[in-house]
């Protein structure tokens, strides 16, 4: 049964050990923070081919700067502890002093970690509702985080279907095509829908991610700055080929848009009077076939 | 000890045989492959369609076989290409009509001259509500949708391999290989009986209405 | 308290010949039993079925699979002799209480209700299916060793990783509840059993069965879904899924009653003395755990059986054209998936809190703080679940509110490193192989926690959902966090289960290896994510493709990190088999004062509890307890 071991001499004045971890976590902090924010921060993902995937760049970035104190202060703190507060070698094991608490320290820590919290979900709030409008992400039916010319954005249905995405442009006869066109610095609204199983619209580099659910619309905002291709994949398992659910989708300028869609029309001319009419949601029957 | 240590290494042994099994046997087990018959300078892939595979104890369910280079037809999805070559194919379908749950499905897409012939006539889009299944390489933009056969027409077959004397629809198309690599396919009419939205069982599932095409 | 009458029934059935012992109810007519239950019920479901259109269509009768792992469940307790008890005293005749045994090996392949050997039951059925559910993540980075082309055909690997992802799950949800749990809580608190030993055991054999049926999903087709088990493509898979609901169904029963257990243990069988101030944070972190288990495993089953319902009677549940919502699973589920997430976390939490004082040789710094931090988690825990939801469509006034208190959730799982700060400050460290994996702890949980942090903010979230990044986050979390705080369990507390040893090398060894592998396989795989990865595929961008070669050799190396981890228990506890002592790591609380291995009986009286735990450098402080006290007529010790 073990006593209470002896609590070892200490010499007459204990280092000032909060004054060098205080020291120690300054400099990681200031020698680290600028080299994530200026060195790898503008690589972080998503870049800036939209005004959504520019504004989670920023908060990225920003979240990533203010992770670095946070992250300086375990690995300091710890790492002094394992180097410093260590039992000596050989002999009977001594004890530490019996500090139980501080409610000092306990109400200070709990007062700084609120106060992050706090901004940090208002911090986000503002992202949500600010120049992103919706941050590329799926509101549902009713968006509220939407661009002031919202009504007169482009309406693009991304339908996800197993295993394949298809998109209808309602204001052009709702012609149906496997190709992704957008035009380029024009305000679109992606309407997601899925016609049986729920899939995930992700264009990756437009940062736009919205679920396919059936019988759900969901309305993500997005403003491509560039031209160019994206990828277009699924992030919501699907069954066998939802690793395989990817194309391509571009950027076109606003005239080889028109040119685009106007060939598409002709091109899927026969297929398109078969088509159901727009809607936002599709209930496909019968449910189950009969054998 | 050296008891112990024997019957250590004999449950250990065990373990090793039980993981090899699962690995050889249910994990890398590769179904075989159909390659298409070179002629005259173009690659032929034969499939046909069948409405019930029936053949206990793999499940009754709708499949697609190809026939390979002996003129057997083989209850496999993998097809071999050869790369950068013309390959016509030719499908006959004993399936009657399902319908697509996508009409755009509808629109034969990816072929030379953007057509397939159905029974011998060209056509570029099929009513949807005629269509029994589709023969689909998204990658490739390659998409034909297949007629079925009428509801009420004699001799449907119902195990496979099906005979040509059977009711059936013929299909045929060609398209241009692509470089070297493996491209899936699959159906996209939801065909497959009984399961929600008629994608369940074959309709998931390789060696059945999903497969891949290897390209050499 | 207790009465030694309960102790060596009259009649007590050891020494029995091994043909005796063979023919009696253990483990090999459980599975007879199990098989043949399986038989019936099948056929008495394909009777059902073959009158239901959808199953005779599908060619694949779920009527026949469900009602015959159900009744497989049956027959695997009868063979177990589970139902004997009951069945003796309906007939009026007493109970041969032959679970009851005390003495000899074939109490492990039985039902047995000394919590100890329940304890290491669990242990090896945890360890056995962790180890399997482990070597389906080498499979599944073995496929991810290349780009596209599959060595896996692509529906055998979607099985593999909800084989990976559910086993997982299951197990290490009952991963320190069970073993840990099941030996410790009553040995902590100076009990002699649990609250209810027999349902204890039912816990175990429950969670035993599970795994095998989940398993048995190999045989009946796969399963599409992953963990998750997201509807309606749940409603549409083949029969592999139906493993795959009663087997997380079995779980979720049995967590919940062994939540019960555990809290019922804690609150009224604590010995004299020992107040609530005094007892073991390892056993605050398992009473705040089977609080969520208790609330949070119901919803699952009734989410799991609405499923069941679609599939075989034709309900639409989650079919959003016959009148359902997909929506309906993803919300039931989640708001268990989360607190499920917790049920992981906070034992882990218990654990490296339990032993950082004995390695640091510091009493535990902010106990009141630590328990109040386990309360909030476990509360907040179940209002944060749309965070899995954020994108998915739910109404866009939700979205602030969980981002709100997702974020709010770190606050009380941030306390837990002020605890452990504190008792660290000035402290005399050995570094021991349990304290270093309690330090790797904080380690990993730091990532895991501000990857969290990410995650949380709807804007990164964005970024982020659906891809490789939120795998590593959970990965960091539940394997950095959970498994590694097992690991130190395990090392701290095996020499005391098994009177053992585990060897120090080796273990070293293994931690250094499990270490830097485990970081080396996650870390990159954040960059992945924001770099485009989906989850669970195995076709992914070529550009990424040397990135998840580098992951995939590190992973192999983790995964013989684990190698390590099985030699040194084989070494040490079967082959080498060096006497542990009763105290090796000189701890102070309660267990520890006990023989190793602990005896039937735990204590030869009901101590008296003097102190607390952690009373390590207090000057004349008294031992934990008092293990032979005086009873004194009055004097009641109060509770």
């Amino acid at each position: 049964m073990s006593s209470g071991a002896a609590i070892a001499d200490r010499p007459e004045r204990e280092p000032r050990h909060g004054l060098r971890i205080a020291i120690l976590w300054a400099l990681f902090t200031v020698v680290v923070a600028p080299l994530v924010v200026l060195v790898v921060g503008p690589h972080i993902p998503p870049l800036d081919r939209s005004v959504q995937s520019h504004d989670q760049h920023v908060v990225n970035v920003t979240l990533t700067a203010l992770v670095v104190p946070v992250v300086g202060l375990i690995w300091v703190y710890f790492g002094y502890s394992i180097a410093v507060f260590r039992q000596a070698k050989g002999g009977a094991i001594v004890d530490g002093p019996p500090m139980t608490g501080d409610s000092r320290i306990q109400i200070l820590w709990l007062a700084i970690t609120s106060v992050i919290v706090l901004g940090l979900a208002t911090y986000g709030t503002v992202g949500l509702f600010g120049s992103s409008h919706g941050a590329g992400g799926g509101q549902g039916a009713n968006p509220l985080a939407k661009p002031a010319d919202a009504s007169r954005a482009l309406q693009i249905q991304v339908i996800g279907q197993q295993w394949l995405w298809t998109f209808r442009y309602p204001g052009y006869s709702g012609v149906e095509t496997p190709y992704l066109v957008l035009p380029v610095g024009r305000t679109v609204a992606f309407h997601v829908t899925s016609l049986d199983v729920a899939h995930s619209f992700w264009a990756y580099e437009l940062g736009v991610k919205a679920d396919a659910i059936p019988g759900n619309d969901n309305v993500a905002y997005v403003e491509a700055l560039k031209t160019g291709s994206f990828q277009i994949r699924c992030a919501e398992l699907c069954g066998l080929w939802h690793g395989h659910m990817n194309t391509t989708g571009r950027v076109m300028t606003q005239a080889g848009f028109a040119a685009w869609i106007a060939a598409t029309q002709r091109a899927y001319a026969g297929v398109t009077k078969y088509l159901p009419p727009y809607s936002r949601v599709y209930y496909p029957e019968p449910l189950r076939r009969a054998g | 000890m050296k008891g112990r240590a024997l019957g250590v290494a004999g449950v250990a042994a065990v373990l090793v045989a039980l993981v090899l099994l699962y690995l050889f046997d249910f994990l890398v087990v590769t179904p075989p492959a159909v390659s298409a018959v070179p002629q005259n300078g173009t690659a032929h892939l034969t499939l046909q369609t069948v409405p019930s595979y029936g053949h206990p104890p793999d499940p009754d369910w709708v499949s697609y076989l190809g026939r390979d280079q002996n003129g057997n037809w083989q209850h496999t999805t993998i097809y071999k290409v050869p790369a950068h070559t013309l390959v016509t194919v030719t499908i006959y379908q004993f399936d009657t009509a399902t319908g697509l749950r996508n009409p755009f499905l509808a629109q034969v897409r990816g072929t030379q001259g953007g057509v397939a012939s159905l029974n011998g006539k060209p056509f570029s889009v099929l009513n949807p509500d005629d269509a029994s299944h589709t023969f689909t390489v998204p990658d490739l933009g390659l998409s034909v949708p297949l007629s079925g056969v009428a509801d009420d027409a004699k001799n449907q077959c119902s195990v496979a391999p099906c005979p040509l004397t059977d009711a059936h629809t013929t299909i045929t198309f060609t398209f241009r290989s692509p470089g070297p690599g493996t491209y899936r396919w699959q159906c996209f009419v939801p065909c497959a009986a009984g399961f929600i939205f008629g994608n369940g069982g074959p309709m998931q599932a390789i060696g059945w209405m999903d497969g891949e095409i290897e390209v050499a | 308290m207790e009465a030694a009458s309960t102790l060596s029934a009259p009649g007590a059935t050891e020494g029995r010949s091994f043909g005796r012992q063979l023919l009696g109810f253990n483990i090999i007519w459980a599975i007879v039993g199990g098989a043949i239950g399986y038989a019936v019920g099948h056929w008495i479901g394909s009777k059902i079925g073959a009158h239901v259109s959808s199953q005779t269509d599908t060619d694949q009768d779920d009527v026949a699979i469900l009602l015959g792992l159900l009744c497989a469940t049956v027959g695997w307790l009868i063979g177990l002799g589970f139902l004997s008890y009951p069945l003796w005293r309906m007939l009026g005749r007493p109970a041969t209480l032959r679970e009851r045994e005390e003495h000899g090996p074939w109490r492990y392949y039985r039902l047995c209700t000394d919590h100890k050997v329940v304890g290491i039951q669990y242990l090896v059925a945890v360890l056995f299916f962790f180890f399997v559910a482990g070597l389906n993540a080498m499979f599944i980075r073995g496929e991810l060793t290349s780009a596209n082309a599959t060595f896996i055909p692509a529906g055998t690997y979607l099985t593999v990783v909800g084989l990976h992802g559910t086993m997982m799950l299951m197990m290490m949800s009952a991963g320190v509840l069970g073993p840990l749990g099941n030996y410790l809580v009553p040995l902590m608190i100076g009990a002699r059993r649990m609250a209810f030993p027999r349902v204890e055991a039912l816990t175990l054999w429950l969670t035993v069965l599970a795994g095998f049926v989940l398993l048995s999903a190999i045989l009946l087709g796969g399963f599409p879904t992953g963990w998750t088990g997201y509807a309606p493509l749940a409603d549409q898979a083949r029969g592999g899924i139906d493993a795959y609901l009663v087997s997380f169904a079995l779980i979720g029963i049995s967590l919940a009653l062994v939540g019960l257990n555990i809290i019922t243990t804690v609150v009224t069988m604590r010995a004299p003395g020992m107040t609530w101030n005094r007892v073991p944070i390892f056993v605050w972190g398992l009473v705040t755990t089977s609080i969520l288990a208790v609330l949070a495993a119901p919803v699952l089953l009734a989410a799991l059986f609405m499923v069941v319902l679609d599939r075989t009677i034709d309900t639409s549940f989650f079919l959003a054209s016959a009148g359902g919502s997909p929506f309906l699973w993803d919300n039931l589920f989640w708001f268990f998936g989360h607190p499920e997430v917790y049920i992981l976390a906070l034992p882990g939490f218990g654990i490296v809190l339990e032993i950082l004082p004995v390695f640091a040789r510091k009493p535990l710094w902010g106990y009141r703080l630590a328990v109040a931090g386990m309360f909030g988690v476990a509360l907040l825990s179940f209002m944060v679940w749309q965070h899995h939801l954020f994108v998915s469509g739910i109404n866009a006034n939700l979205r602030p509110f969980y981002m709100f208190t997702t974020e709010l959730i770190s606050i009380p799982t941030g306390l837990i490193f002020l605890n452990a700060m504190g008792t660290l400050w000035r402290a005399r460290i050995r570094f021991t192989v349990p304290m270093l994996f309690a330090l790797a702890f904080f380690f990993n949980f730091l990532i895991g926690g501000l990857s969290g942090v990410y995650l949380s903010d709807v804007p990164s979230n964005v970024t982020t959902h659906g891809s490789y990044f939120v795998m590593a986050h959970f990965h960091y979390t539940i394997m950095g966090g959970l498994v590694f705080a097992l690991m130190a369990g395990l090392y701290y507390w095996v020499p005391k289960m098994t009177g053992y040893k585990l060897n120090e090398k080796l273990g070293k060894v293994h931690f250094w290896m499990m270490f830097v592998f485990f970081n080396l396989t996650f870390f990159p795989l954040f960059a992945a994510g924001l770099l485009g990865m989906p989850r669970r595929v195995s076709s992914y961008n070529p550009d990424l493709h040397s990135l998840n070669v580098f992951v995939s050799a590190a992973a192999f190396c983790l995964g013989a990190s684990m190698l390590v981890l099985l030699w040194n228990l084989v070494w040490s506890l079967i082959l080498k088999r060096e006497p542990a002592g009763m105290n090796p790591w000189e701890s102070r609380s309660l267990e520890w004062q006990l023989p190793s291995p602990v005896p039937v009986h735990n204590f030869d009286e009901i101590p008296v509890i003097t102190s607390g735990p952690y009373d390590y450098g207090v000057p004349g402080a008294p031992p934990v307890a008092e293990l032979k006290p005086r009873v004194v007529a009055g004097e009641g010790g109060a509770a």
